[in-house]
């Protein structure tokens, strides 16, 4: 028994029932799910949370659909990892990783399509399909496999060749298509509209999908030992995630999970190539102006962000920044937190960090702060991005001589230890 | 005649046809026309100041009209137009 008492638009506030709609058919506005906080707050403890699966389900309560068996691979509950020599390269204080490299697809997208997929079942479709930068399409092919649904997957035609590979390995259909990931987003947009037997979980039912991203706030705060951080970094692509990341929070104190009201900073991170809502912040306005994405970060290579206007909002709102990076900085990024911390994160995990940095030096996000920064990709999937920066020490002959010869050579090169 | 591709959402404007055909010269002048044909488009479409709202996307031909010169885009016999909800996506 879920605790959803239906869907608004977060326009013009007019309410349709939970079904599969994703805007108001008035104004285009999107729609939320809207859940009677009273009853969750009455059945919802921290006690009967930490009784449930390691898993997002362990949040069902506050998640758009419950069912005994969802469709799961295990996304969720990634670990939290203090961080303490990134801290210190960074000049920063308390500083924690969420590694949601660890999810069963290797990104985030797992949460929100075991959310999507669960509530699509539900509602009777049979075939599961998306647009997708890459992570999304990993995710939606593992999990119709796992539960017997067929899939339908749009990416652009120029992905990373893992991305491609971890989604065709499923058996499903995968359309790959000549143009950007906003051509195939709005090919899939129209789609839709001739194929409504088909569940786009990021577009007939994203309200529900999205929802799924709220768990990385849910998950932040109970590791902290139920208390919310001071300020999060969180990467930008369409800007659902970092607007579901300060809901989660809002709403754990709002059923009574956290002792305090949440005064969470929100900061956004964006690559240069592809930096619409940064570039706003930057200059002060409120219009999201569209761009033509040229970075290497494509899992957030979205010109046209639908939730770009509510992720620039929550970033001012809660005092937080927005920034953006160039590539060069992203694969410093993604050495810089592998070196300090055993961490390999997918590119857009180098602009989440990188932004962090830059935010750091700049003393937006300061030392006196508990800082969680999402890192919501695994570098396995977008490795051809550091083929030029990353290799070998030395290549060398099987011999001792040859072995010292060049630990020798790296020792003078590098000014590393020679032990 | 310029082809204009309706989504699902409006699609009760137009009894249910996904495909209507409209005159105009410019990308305004045609949704003109399509609420001129099919009465209640333009409250839907357009804000209070005539724009397009925030969360409809115009393509003409695939490129969103936001990239070219908008509703005063010129548009010539046998392209498409396509109204899509902007919410998609991410």
């Amino acid at each position: 028994m879920d605790f959803v008492s239906g869907l608004r638009c977060r326009e013009c506030g007019r309410t349709y029932p939970a079904e599969a709609l994703h805007v108001c058919d008035f104004c285009f506005g999107p729609l939320e799910v809207t859940y009677d906080y009273e009853r969750v707050a009455a059945t919802i403890s921290r006690e009967r949370i930490e009784a449930g699966p390691r898993t997002i389900w362990r949040y069902a309560d506050l998640l758009p659909v419950t069912d005994p068996a969802p469709v799961d691979l295990g996304a969720g509950f990634t670990p939290l990892v203090r961080a303490d020599r990134l801290a210190a390269e960074l000049g920063l204080g308390e500083l924690w990783i969420k590694d949601d490299t660890a999810n069963p697809t290797g990104s985030f997208k797992d949460r929100v399509v075991s959310v999507a997929l669960t509530k699509a079942r539900q509602l009777g479709f049979k075939i599961a399909a998306c647009a997708s930068t890459g992570n999304l399409a990993n995710s939606v092919a593992a999990h119709a496999a796992r539960a017997g649904m067929d899939s339908v997957v749009l990416i652009p035609h120029d992905l990373e060749r893992a991305k491609v590979t971890m989604t065709s390995v499923y058996g499903g259909r995968v359309f790959a298509v000549e143009g950007s990931y906003d051509d195939v987003n709005r090919l899939c947009a129209e789609l839709t509209s001739e194929q409504p037997e088909w569940a786009f979980v990021n577009v007939n039912v994203r309200t529900y999908y999205a929802e799924g991203s709220k768990t990385l706030a849910f998950e932040v705060a109970e590791q902290l030992g139920w208390r919310a951080p001071d300020h999060v970094v969180v990467p930008i692509g369409s800007g659902s995630q970092l607007t579901k990341v300060a809901k989660g929070f809002q709403e754990l104190y709002q059923v009574g999970l956290l002792d305090e009201e949440p005064s969470v900073r929100v900061s956004g991170a964006q690559a240069e190539g592809c930096s619409p809502v940064a570039t706003a912040f930057a200059e002060g306005t409120d219009a999201i102006r569209p761009v033509k994405p040229n970075t290497i970060a494509k899992s957030l290579a979205i010109g046209n962000p639908a939730d770009g206007w509510y992720a620039l909002d929550t970033i001012k709102r809660s005092g937080g920044a927005c920034a953006a990076v160039t590539d060069a900085e992203v694969l410093d990024g993604i050495r810089m937190l592998a070196r300090t911390e055993g961490i390999f994160a997918e590119t857009a995990g180098g602009v989440t960090i990188a932004t962090l940095a830059k935010l750091a030096a700049q003393g937006v996000v300061r030392k006196d702060e508990r800082v969680v920064a999402m890192v919501t990709g695994h570098g396995l999937k977008t490795v051809e991005a550091l083929g030029d920066v990353v290799g070998p020490t030395a290549t060398i002959a099987p011999t001792l001589d040859s072995f010292a010869e060049a630990m020798a050579a790296d020792a003078a090169s590098t000014q590393r230890s020679p032990t | 005649m310029i082809k204009v591709r309706i989504p699902a959402q409006l699609r009760t404007l137009t009894g249910g046809v996904g495909e209507v055909a409209i005159e105009g010269s410019t990308v305004g002048e045609v949704l003109k026309g399509l609420d001129a044909a099919h009465a209640g488009f333009a409250e839907r479409i357009f804000d209070a100041e005539g724009g397009l709202r925030r969360f409809v996307n115009v393509f003409l031909d695939e490129e969103d009209v936001r990239f070219l010169d908008g509703l005063a885009t010129p548009v010539t016999d046998g392209q498409t137009l396509s109204i899509v909800p902007a919410v998609a996506g991410g």
